[in-house]
């Protein structure tokens, strides 16, 4: 077993954000409760009794191998499954304990405060302008002067606004892969949703873009509920507050992300971590 | 390797033999299928291109008082007969609309009987000899001659070849459409829009998938039946209308709408849906936003096809009565109209050698609109073609 300090990857640098003070995530209220959620893909059950909190104002990081499930539940939190029939889900998650796996939820109205950025960067054929004022547009009335501010303000976040600020009415599809994902980040925030799910948001980007992208996401993390998925165990232990390891659409286990990269409670977990598999 | 080199070698050349063998077959049927087109091409050109010219000759008129009771006292007894009759016949009008006319006389380039106009493109002619000499006369004067034929682009249907144009079955196909597009576009778009984004996945919606599919592959003979018996007999449409004609044709072009509708439409990628979705739009509005203006291309594409396919149409037009004798050009959706197609096939009725080169030139004029119609469509294809 190696040492607590320094984490069970190999050559891991241990983040610095481990050694400050930072307030217990356990104190923190749960912003999404899960409750024994299933979800089924036709007959095919993608996920398996799956419960846990993901806590406001924190980053919480889902990992495991691929087709372990970690997009199907992030895609139940803004109930995009609800577009393709054959999948369904049993079981309830709790937004500010609201039940909102609920046939009587309005979808448009949660996909607005639930936002999500997905892992093929996916602009709008329009104007960058446009790509993020078309969200804004939908659920408030900006004049144009605040419209033009919210427009720079997403940008800015985005780590996008020096790149594009001579380019806002050439088309979003023009843009670099890189450039792409960012814009879709900055077209998430625009409309201030209270939790953003990321789905592997950087795989498509160069370092230094994902630098700017977790960076963001730290500073994000004082006024939204972030949940990211990602293959990168680096990444995780950066930017997140709390790690879930997913394995064969079930929950193995959620804990605050050092404990899960340096004493993890199952030994899949620790395999996993280790690079033994996935 | 098993085998030996030559065998692997013989084994090749048997195989580069084959394909060489399969090039050059498919070689001589493109051959084929581009000559029989030049063939087509080359003959409608040939007989129909004299059509877009007509004999005029320039004879004295005189508006006499005696003209305007017998038109043919109009003009000289020698030239009299080569003048088109249709032209004298609108000698008493003409003087009523301009009564200034009366009691002048002057030169002027008339419309001849089409048997000069026979003559003159060189083709067998009922003229008599003496006809002939008269006509070779005022060749040589430089008073009969061929002229750009502007009758046959502004008139309607006449018993003079002379006096016959395609105008009025040209205002007829474009007013035919306007019906055809008018129920059609909407209505189709609105069902695949309904089919591919809002519609659940089930029996039902199997079934009239299948339905409007098969739509498609009916003789469209069918669709002229079906709109005689609905229309005419139970909606007591006028009979030979455009409005009839294109509601039959509505019912012919309505599922290629649907189906090139539903195709551009599936080519809009999902995950534009999906961001649209996820930042918070309705169904309504991710169709309208999103996903119809990607797939208008597409949609325009196909309803232009589908359009130029009714164009061509004539069997279901025939049976509701479009193959009427329409002389005069007019605008109107419940008035006897005829296409061109049907023209072409009423004038292909005829075997004086006038009527056939009238039928080769409206084949021309129908030939030019289709092509660029289609023209249209590839144009806009290309242009807005996206790939993802
Ligand atoms: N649309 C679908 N229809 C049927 N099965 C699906 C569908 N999408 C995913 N699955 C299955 O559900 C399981 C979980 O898929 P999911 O996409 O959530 O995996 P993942 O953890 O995100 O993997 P990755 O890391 O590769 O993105 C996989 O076994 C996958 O095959
Ligand atoms: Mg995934």
């Amino acid at each position: 077993m190696t040492t607590a300090s320094e984490g069970l990857v190999p050559r891991f640098s241990r983040p610095e954000a481990w050694d400050q003070a930072r307030p217990a995530v356990a104190d923190a209220e749960a912003k999404l409760r899960v409750e024994d959620l299933n979800f089924y893909y036709g007959s095919f059950q993608a996920l398996k009794s799956i419960s846990m909190d993901v806590p406001a104002n924190q980053v919480t990081a889902f990992i495991g191998p691929s087709g372990c499930g970690k997009s199907t539940l992030l895609r139940c939190f803004n109930r995009i499954h609800d577009l393709y029939p054959g999948m369904r889900s049993e079981g309830a998650i709790q937004l500010d304990g609201q039940n909102i796996n609920d046939a009587r939820v309005d979808t448009n109205l949660l996909r607005a405060r639930i936002g999500m950025v997905f892992q093929k960067p996916t602009p709008f054929p329009m104007t960058v302008h446009d790509n993020i004022a078309f969200g804004v547009r939908l659920y408030e009335r900006l004049n144009e002067r605040d419209m033009e501010n919210r427009v720079q303000w997403a940008l800015e976040k985005a780590a996008l606004w020096d790149e594009v600020k001579d380019k806002l009415h050439q088309n979003g599809q023009a843009l670099s892969g890189g450039q792409q994902q960012r814009l879709c980040i900055a077209r998430t925030i625009a409309v201030k949703p209270e939790v953003i799910l990321l789905d592997e948001p950087t795989s498509a980007l160069d370092p230094i873009s994902t630098g700017y992208i977790e960076d963001l996401i730290n500073e994000l993390k004082a006024d939204y509920t972030i949940v990211i998925v990602t293959h990168n165990m680096q990444q995780a232990a950066r930017v997140s507050d709390v790690t879930a390891f997913m394995y064969l659409g079930e929950l193995i286990e959620c804990d605050e992300t050092p404990k899960i990269f340096t004493q993890p409670g199952d030994s899949r977990t620790e395999d996993y971590i280790t690079g033994r598999y996935g | 390797m098993s085998q030996s080199f030559d065998a692997i070698t013989a084994q090749l050349k048997r195989r580069h033999r084959r394909s060489a063998n399969l090039k050059r077959m498919s070689m001589g049927a493109l051959i084929l299928a581009a000559t029989f087109l030049v063939v087509f091409i080359g003959d409608m050109l040939a007989k129909g291109l004299p059509a877009f010219q007509q004999a005029q000759i320039q004879v004295e008129v005189t508006y006499s008082e005696q003209a305007r009771e017998i038109p043919p006292a109009a003009v000289g007894d020698d030239v009299r007969s080569l003048v088109s009759r249709g032209y004298l016949r609108l000698i008493p009008s003409r003087m009523e609309d301009d009564p200034d006319l009366l009691g002048t006389q002057r030169m002027e380039w008339v419309i001849a009987d089409s048997a000069v106009d026979q003559y003159l493109k060189g083709h067998d002619s009922k003229l008599s000899a003496k006809q002939r000499r008269i006509v070779d006369r005022l060749a040589e004067q430089g008073r009969a001659e061929l002229r750009f034929n502007t009758t046959f682009f502004t008139t309607g249907d006449s018993r003079m070849p002379e006096m016959a144009g395609i105008a009025a079955a040209a205002m007829g196909t474009v007013m035919t459409l306007i019906v055809t597009m008018a129920v059609c576009f909407p209505i189709g778009v609105m069902t695949a829009v309904y089919l591919e984004e809002f519609a659940p996945d089930n029996h039902l919606t199997q079934i009239i998938e299948i339905n409007i599919n098969n739509l498609a592959a009916v003789p469209s003979i069918l669709f002229g039946l079906l709109g005689l018996a609905i229309y005419i007999n139970f909606f007591g449409v006028p009979r030979s209308s455009p409005l009839v004609g294109g509601l039959t044709l509505a019912l012919m072009t309505l599922p290629v709408i649907i189906i090139a509708t539903r195709t551009a439409l599936r080519s809009v990628p999902d995950g534009i849906r999906q961001a649209a979705f996820g930042v918070g739009c309705s169904r309504w509005q991710v169709v309208r936003d999103h996903v119809l203006p990607l797939s208008l291309p597409g949609i325009l594409t196909g309803s232009i096809i589908g359009m130029a396919q009714a164009m061509g149409e004539t069997a279901p037009l025939i049976i509701v009565g479009m193959v009427a004798f329409i002389p005069d050009v007019s605008a109107s959706f419940a008035n006897a109209a005829t296409v061109m197609p049907a023209q072409v096939f009423t004038w292909a009725g005829d075997p004086s050698p006038a009527f056939v080169e009238k039928t080769a030139g409206g084949i021309l004029v129908l030939l030019a609109v289709l092509i660029t119609l289609n023209a249209t469509a590839v144009l806009l294809r290309k242009k807005f073609e996206r790939r993802w």
